[in-house]
């Protein structure tokens, strides 16, 4: 048992008392300490209070839906314990006062968190490589990415280094890594889980998600963190499904939609196109009816993406002033402007920066219009594209990065380059519905590298999303496959 | 609507945001800054007329709570990350006087 285990076999483990909760702790630790020197997606690891845990599991005094399965968390959720860094010089010694509510979510379920994992800094990247403290490796081949931004976490459970992950995402974060590592990755709705204790990067876009090796596993942890939280008032007060359970249900007529959009798409390489084209394939010969939409503005995605986030953000990243928390210039000042000038100047890294300036920008007078104003507008035609588009199907097909992972290196010289990784992911965020990337398959050559199909539905569709998704993975095995390390 | 972004129009921002860049820094982002601005600049070439702005796409409205006084942190909880501290405040240099950005 152990490493590369799924977290519904860790918990059946445990349950039947085929393994202690803290050997299964044990074995994730020894897993970072052989491999994350060179995998590199550990911020910090918490192997005292993780076997205290687990031994406390092995008691029966803790329990829960979750109760000793290891799992690893984005260094972007608050704990009350160790640091809270965002992979940022910034926030690099705060210790968060509080914690998420997805943490409290977790270990009330019995989770032991061992580790928080890297990221882009503040959640902006699509690499790990805007991360303060180096890139993140991807266990497929150390050549290359894992994804980002929550890079860490998709390399850390690939490397099998836990049983299951949680990233956020704002424009693909959980989803892009999910598929460059060969994972499932789940962006749910906006507002059904709280992003209480998620330190914001842009608050109308990001939402917590699990990174997982199968479709069920995502279930039960979404099950776990999705709900109501007075302390955000943007997550909603619907009840939440039993996912796992709602996997079982019988499942008919299946209808899934091809973007004419997404067919002329430049950059798709052919091997992504070919996995994602057999994918759905394979979906027909399920049953399933294929349908053509059409997604109008899809194209202007990205565009819109870089108004909003970088707005949200520029404002969002006002409140590091070296004055409550966070990096204090050791320069002498001769007043508060220049401690709050030199201190952002040295905190944050260039991709925070160009991102904050970006934002400053589009906000600024005479701009508003043109940009912030406009972007909100896109942001409307998009979401009606996509309730036009389901009206006519359940979910929508598409890849989920247009490229397997990249090498280290490969596109930081131009961030516009970078911002493409996204085209298939954000229009998700800008209209608020649920995401899913499964693994379809994998490139050729002599390391192999996975491919993800994205999946997008309804708000509020998770639960047949996540069957329409276990359908294809009940006839596949791509899920099966573990990276040599 | 002009997307190149001048090294002044660079130097401008940065002081808005308040990020003291070195001069080398304003003339790396200066031309990132204007390809990215003139890529975003397609969001203008369609038509948009009768489309409301939508800050974000789910129904939810002005949630409102009881106005309730609930325990807050402690404050050696509150300090703990502070920088500098001086008892029971957040210590800073000094905000009145100076030069005219000094008062804003």
């Amino acid at each position: 048992m152990l490493a590369h285990d799924t977290l519904l076999a860790a918990r059946e483990a445990i349950r039947s008392k085929q393994i202690k909760s803290q050997e299964l702790a044990r074995s994730a630790l020894e897993r970072i300490e052989k491999l994350d020197g060179q995998i590199k997606s550990c911020n910090s690891v918490y192997a005292d209070r993780a076997i205290e845990r687990a031994k406390q599991v092995d008691a029966g005094r803790i329990g829960g839906e979750l109760a000793g399965v290891p799992i690893i968390v984005k260094d972007n959720l608050c704990t009350r314990f160790g640091t809270t860094t965002c992979s940022s010089k910034m926030l690099a010694n705060f210790r968060s006062p509080y914690d998420a509510t997805v943490i409290r979510k977790l270990e009330d379920a019995g989770a032991i968190l061992i580790a928080k994992s890297n990221l882009d800094e503040f959640a902006m990247g699509s690499s790990t490589e805007n991360s303060a403290f180096g890139p993140s490796r991807n266990p497929w081949d150390i050549s290359r990415v894992p994804g980002g931004s929550s890079g860490g976490s998709a390399a850390a459970l690939a490397a099998g280094m836990c049983v299951a992950a949680i990233g956020s995402d704002t424009g693909g974060s959980v989803r892009q890594p999910a598929a460059l590592c060969g994972l499932v990755g789940l962006k749910p709705t906006y507002g059904r889980v709280s992003r209480y204790g998620l330190v914001a990067y842009a608050s109308s876009l990001d939402q917590i998600g699990p990174m997982t090796w199968t479709v069920a596993d995502t279930a039960l942890l979404l099950k776990v963190i999705a709900g109501h939280d007075p302390k955000d008032s943007t997550s909603v007060p619907d009840a939440v499904p039993d996912y796992l359970t709602d996997l079982g249900r019988p499942l008919s007529n299946v209808r899934i939609g091809i973007a004419r959009e997404h067919q002329s798409g430049a950059g798709v390489d052919p091997q992504v196109k070919s996995a994602v084209d057999a994918a759905i394939k394979k979906y027909e010969s399920l049953g399933a009816r294929i349908v053509e939409i059409s997604l109008p503005h899809t194209e202007y995605g990205i565009a819109a993406y870089y108004v909003i986030a970088p707005c949200e953000a520029s404002s969002n990243l006002a409140r590091y002033d070296g004055v409550h928390f966070g990096h204090r210039t050791r320069d002498e000042v001769k007043d508060i402007i220049e401690l709050f000038s030199k201190s952002r100047a040295e905190g944050f890294g260039e991709e925070v920066q160009r991102r904050i300036m970006l934002g400053t920008y589009a906000l600024s007078s005479g701009y508003y219009d043109a940009y912030y104003v406009s972007a909100l507008k896109m942001r409307a035609l998009i979401k009606r594209d996509f309730d036009q588009a389901f009206e006519k199907c359940d979910v929508i097909a598409s890849p989920t990065s247009p490229t397997a992972a990249f090498t280290i290196g490969e596109k930081t010289a131009d961030p516009l380059q970078m911002y493409m990784s996204d085209v298939f992911t954000v229009t998700c965020n800008i209209a608020s519905i649920p995401g899913i990337s499964i693994p379809c398959g994998f490139t050729s050559g002599a390391k192999p590298l996975p491919i993800g199909l994205q999946l997008l539905g309804p708000t509020f569709s998770e639960s047949r999303l996540l069957q329409i998704a276990h359908l294809y993975e009940s006839s596949t095995d791509w899920h099966k496959r573990r990276p040599k390390i | 609507m002009s997307t190149n972004i001048s090294l002044d129009q660079v130097r401008h921002v940065a002081k808005l945001a308040r990020l003291a860049l070195r001069e080398d820094q304003l003339v790396k982002y200066a031309p990132q800054l204007g390809a990215i601005l003139q890529y975003i600049e397609q969001i203008n070439q369609i038509d948009k007329s009768g489309v409301e702005p939508m800050a974000h796409a789910l129904p939810l409205h002005n949630v409102l709570r009881e106005d309730v006084v609930e325990p807050s942190l402690p404050l050696e909880e509150v300090l703990k990350n502070a920088p500098e501290t001086d008892g029971p405040f957040f210590k800073v240099p000094k905000i009145i006087g100076g030069d005219e950005d000094s008062a804003g």
